[in-house]
């Protein structure tokens, strides 16, 4: 590479498992099969406190085994990389510094920075000491990449755990050097001492620095998001926390803001070629005639095609932009398969259904709608969206006959990894995936068919390349958002009381491909190249814990508009089907409290069940200023009309409310979010500055898809190839104020921020536009041209 | 095929290329330069944005044979962690960009402004660095940041 990328140096030592080690007599495998006994005997129930675990290793060690018997089994040699060792999570450098390896990835929102705190409280060293190393695939572990906001929901618990049982081990090791009982040792920062005799210590760095423990840690067994190991210590309890909690900064801000270091784009392998994909502009299309003679005048550039799997490559990255564009190419599609643009969502409506699900069926929802006073009814629309990453996606792909290397941008680089072999069908351990910083993903962007596709040119030439997309590739060919149809039913009893609450979504299902491309048949290549679609058939439900007596929650999935590799095919988008179900679930609910004639904020705390919900709501309200003023008609005149609305959701374990002030231009039908008020509490707050700028991003993003982002299409073709066919928010669009209030629960584990912002933004949107206008906009987006006829159709 | 002299962030350069080709290619690709990334490719979006004699210009549509004889700056001319640019210090300071790809067009897109109107109001702000993208929703920080370099540079 001529290009230094802020990885780590220290590439890992490959092994073969050692076979001939033997410890006190054992074999390895004896070893491991007695800690494994001992810790499975223990760990039901609860972890084991730390004197039982002494014991326990005492008396393992009396009967030979070795569980406590540390000192005997560090090594100079790194054990290969497995979930199962302790030095495939932690190390202690020769200065007393720590690596962790967490085999998930930060995109920009600190996750590395809050995994460090983690690690350094554990461990008892200070956080300048602590360096995380992510999601490269010889180094890390599968942790599922960037998942569903569970960076630190999931994935700090296998570092948590095994930080904790690295510092038993240390203590343990102090204990037997210094000839002191552990009960005996204080650690601050890496310094074990005497308690009392401060002179009497000895450092990390002495005791294993440069060397590995050679220990084990029982594993789940399990790899990706619920990958988790647990040593033989207890992490610490929150109450014992020092650096968790701090706001400390982030690691990546200034080379980004300098420019010292490169991202994805920046990767340049000796000998590459640059290559782009060249994919049908008619949906559906397969390249009938190919004239290669078209680009022969361009040096160097050539056709690369396998089946329906087409690119050019040439030696300068401008040749092959101008091949690409230049190469004369005859696309045959046998139908257009999409609906007309406008008829988008009576196609959702009159699809067949391919599957229903009610995942929450209480009571007889039909039976008290039949009888109800009033029914209030109620659908809701939602475009397809685009991913639309700042840069289309580009990845590099050094196929050897022994060896494969790519460097990678997806969010999920150890499942790119499988996708590469399955793909050229190789065992895996000859694929390494280099992860490298990429334009922000939130969710299967372009990246994981950009690193496959980089794999087969690579393969078909035999040679290094450099893929990268158009501003095209990244818009109308990423993975998209699924498109819906909401309907909602509630009936209200003749005391105003809603009695049953029926919700059922309608839409494309939310991944025709999965949210990684470990399978090649999720990939636009495996596609083209003949693998038939896997296509998965999901969506989901509202996530709050309103409590109405007859409540039924369900989804209906329809068919795909092409089964194979389709523009429109769907994948998980930030915060996946959370804006659209929140969009209509939240706005019915307004729409609810109106009816029953009840505060919108006073609705949802009346309905609303879980504690946390309850104080989350609250707070948003009264920091925003929320006074409750009824139904009575106001004062509608003047060019700038102003409104307020409140959403409330959870998502999975965090809960979230936002209060939305906009102002709606009568005249150019523009929306501007002036001010919103958060209230966030997803349980033990490990990085207060780094949350409140996720929920910031999150928010602002959701913003720009409330009221701007939307897939334009027409039946032969997507029609959204750039930033003006896919506008999205600009600065002018900018909030004057996000006031934020981090709820903070020491007590409760801590669960995602990076997506449950997104879902309520939408309809806290929608109803500050109620409120503002008097009438409901149930179709997103809410953009000025949408607005516009709605406020003059009234 | 024609050869462009120019300088980048004050060194002599020389390109051999087809003339049309745009100068963003040549500073990525022929001179291994990082900053300016690839957006858009079509004038939208900011991310390839660089200086040409003190003017923030799109690379990705500027011919490399336009800026012939000229001095281009990049992010890494503009300032570095030993000698930052105002800028820099408050986008560091408000620790502004996420994932990074778009930072420099909003980077060199304000610089140049500022230096012509250090005293811009948040409108005139607004109003320069329109049609800027940012895809993670940075854009409260940015305007933070622009405030403090307003402060620093006074």
């Amino acid at each position: 590479m001529t290009h230094q990328l802020n990885q780590d140096s220290a590439r890992p030592t490959q092994l073969q498992e050692d076979k001939t080690e033997v410890v006190s007599g054992t074999s390895r495998r004896d070893f491991l099969s007695a800690a494994g006994a001992l810790v499975v005997s223990v760990a039901s129930g609860s972890l084991p406190t730390e004197a039982f675990a002494q014991a326990a290793g005492r008396a393992a060690a009396a009967t030979g085994g070795a569980v406590g018997t540390t000192l005997a089994t560090i090594s100079a040699i790194k054990p290969a990389l497995n979930a199962e060792e302790l030095d495939s999570w932690v190390a202690i450098q020769a200065d007393g510094s720590v690596v962790a390896y967490y085999g998930k990835v930060d995109l920009g929102q600190g996750l590395d920075v809050a995994i460090g705190q983690i690690v350094a409280e554990e461990l008892d060293v200070s956080y300048r000491k602590v360096k995380i190393v992510m999601g490269n695939s010889a180094t890390s572990l599968n942790q599922g990449g960037a998942s569903s906001a569970l960076g630190i929901q999931g994935g700090a618990k296998p570092l948590r755990n095994a930080s904790a049982e690295a510092r038993r081990i240390l203590l343990n090791l102090a204990s037997e050097k210094l000839n002191v009982p552990v009960a005996n040792l204080s650690i601050f920062d890496g310094v074990i001492s005497v308690k009392g005799n401060d002179a009497q210590k000895v450092s990390y760095a002495e005791l294993i620095g440069g060397k590995y423990f050679n220990s084990k840690v029982e594993w789940n067994k399990r790899i990706g998001n619920p990958l988790d190991v647990k040593g033989v210590a207890k992490p610490k309890s929150q109450s014992e926390y020092k650096v968790v909690g701090l706001s400390l900064p982030r690691n990546d801000v200034a080379w980004k803001v300098y420019g010292t270091e490169g991202n994805i784009a920046d990767v340049r392998v000796p000998g590459m070629l640059h290559a782009r994909v060249i994919r049908t502009p008619v949906a559906g299309g397969l390249a009938e005639k190919v004239d290669e003679s078209s680009i022969k005048h361009i040096k160097g550039a050539r056709v690369v095609r396998e089946k329906n799997f087409l690119a050019v490559v040439a030696e300068r990255e401008w040749d092959a932009v101008k091949a690409a564009k230049e190469l004369k190419v005859t696309w045959v599609a046998s139908n257009k398969p999409f609906p007309e643009f406008e008829k988008l969502h009576e196609h959702i409506r009159q699809a067949p259904t391919r599957k229903r699900s009610e995942d929450i069926k209480n009571g007889d929802v039909a039976s008290a709608l039949k009888s109800a006073v009033k029914v209030v009814e109620a659908e809701y629309l939602w475009p397809f969206q685009s991913h639309a990453s700042m840069g289309p996606a580009s990845a590099v792909a050094d196929v050897k006959a022994d060896k494969i290397t790519i460097w990678t941008g997806s969010q999920k680089p150890h499942y790119a990894r499988d996708g590469v072999a399955n793909l050229l069908k190789v065992p895996v351990e000859t694929v390494e995936a280099i992860w490298v910083q990429g334009p922000g993903s939130y969710g299967r962007n372009d990246a994981g068919d950009a690193v496959l596709d980089a794999a087969m040119i690579s393969k078909l030439v035999g040679q290094p390349v450099r893929v990268q997309g158009m501003r095209h590739d990244g818009t109308a060919w990423d993975p998209k958002a699924p498109a819906s149809v909401h309907r909602a039913r509630a009936a209200i009893d003749a005391t105003g009381k809603v009695v049953a609450y029926d919700f059922t979504t309608r839409a494309f299902s939310r991944a025709t491909i999965d949210s990684n491309e470990s399978d090649p048949r999720d990939s636009l290549v495996g596609m083209e190249l003949g693998l038939p679609p896997k296509g998965g058939i999901t969506f989901g439900t509202p996530e709050e814990s309103y409590a109405f007596d007859n409540k039924m929650l369900a989804w209906e999935v329809i068919p795909d508009l092409i089964a194979s590799a389709s523009p429109m095919r769907t994948s998980h988008m930030r915060d996946p089907v959370g804006l659209q179900i929140q969009f209509a679930s939240e706005q019915f609910i307004d729409e609810l409290a109106y009816a029953t004639g009840e505060d919108p904020v006073a609705f949802r705390v009346k309905y609303a069940k879980a504690p946390r919900d309850i104080a989350v709501l609250k707070a948003a309200a009264e920091k925003s200023g929320w006074e409750p003023r009824g139904n009575a008609k106001r004062d509608r005149r003047g060019p700038i009309l102003s409104g307020r609305g409140i959403a409330y959701a959870q998502r999975a374990g965090t809960i979230v409310a936002v209060v939305a002030e906009i102002e709606v231009n009568r005249k150019t039908g523009r929306i501007w979010g002036r001010k919103f008020t958060v209230a966030h509490d997803c349980g033990l707050i490990v990085n207060p500055q780094g949350l409140r700028y996720t929920i910031e991003g999150g928010l602002v993003q959701a913003l720009s898809r409330t009221i701007f982002e939307e897939v334009q299409f027409a039946p032969d073709k997507v029609k959204s190839v750039d930033w003006n066919s896919y506008p999205i928010l600009e600065i002018n669009d900018t909030p004057e104020e996000i006031d934020i209030v981090l709820i903070n629960r020491p007590e409760a584990p801590p669960t995602g921020a990076g997506e449950a912002t997104c879902r309520v933004v939408p309809a806290a949107i929608a109803n500050a536009f109620f409120d503002a206008t008097g009438v409901r906009m149930r179709q997103a987006p809410l953009n000025p041209a949408r607005v516009k006829s709605t406020l003059t159709s009234i | 095929m024609a050869l462009t002299p120019f300088q980048v962030d004050g060194k002599p350069v020389q390109i051999d290329s087809d003339p049309q080709m745009p100068l963003l290619y040549a500073l990525r690709d022929d001179l291994k330069l990082n900053n300016p990334k690839f957006g858009c490719g079509l004038a939208q979006c900011g991310a390839c944005t660089v200086h040409i004699d003190g003017q923030a210009v799109r690379s990705c549509v500027m011919p490399v044979s336009a800026v012939k004889g000229k001095k281009v700056t990049t992010l890494a001319g503009l300032g570095t962690p030993e000698k930052p640019h105002p800028i820099q210090v408050a986008f560091l300071e408000e620790q502004v960009p996420q994932c990074g790809h778009c930072i420099n067009g909003w980077v060199m897109t304000s610089a140049a402004f500022l230096k012509k109107n250090p005293k811009a109001t948040d409108a005139e702000i607004k109003t320069a660095l329109d049609g800027l993208k940012c895809r993670c929703g940075t854009h409260v920080s940015i305007l933070r940041a622009i405030k403090r370099a307003q402060t620093l540079m006074a």
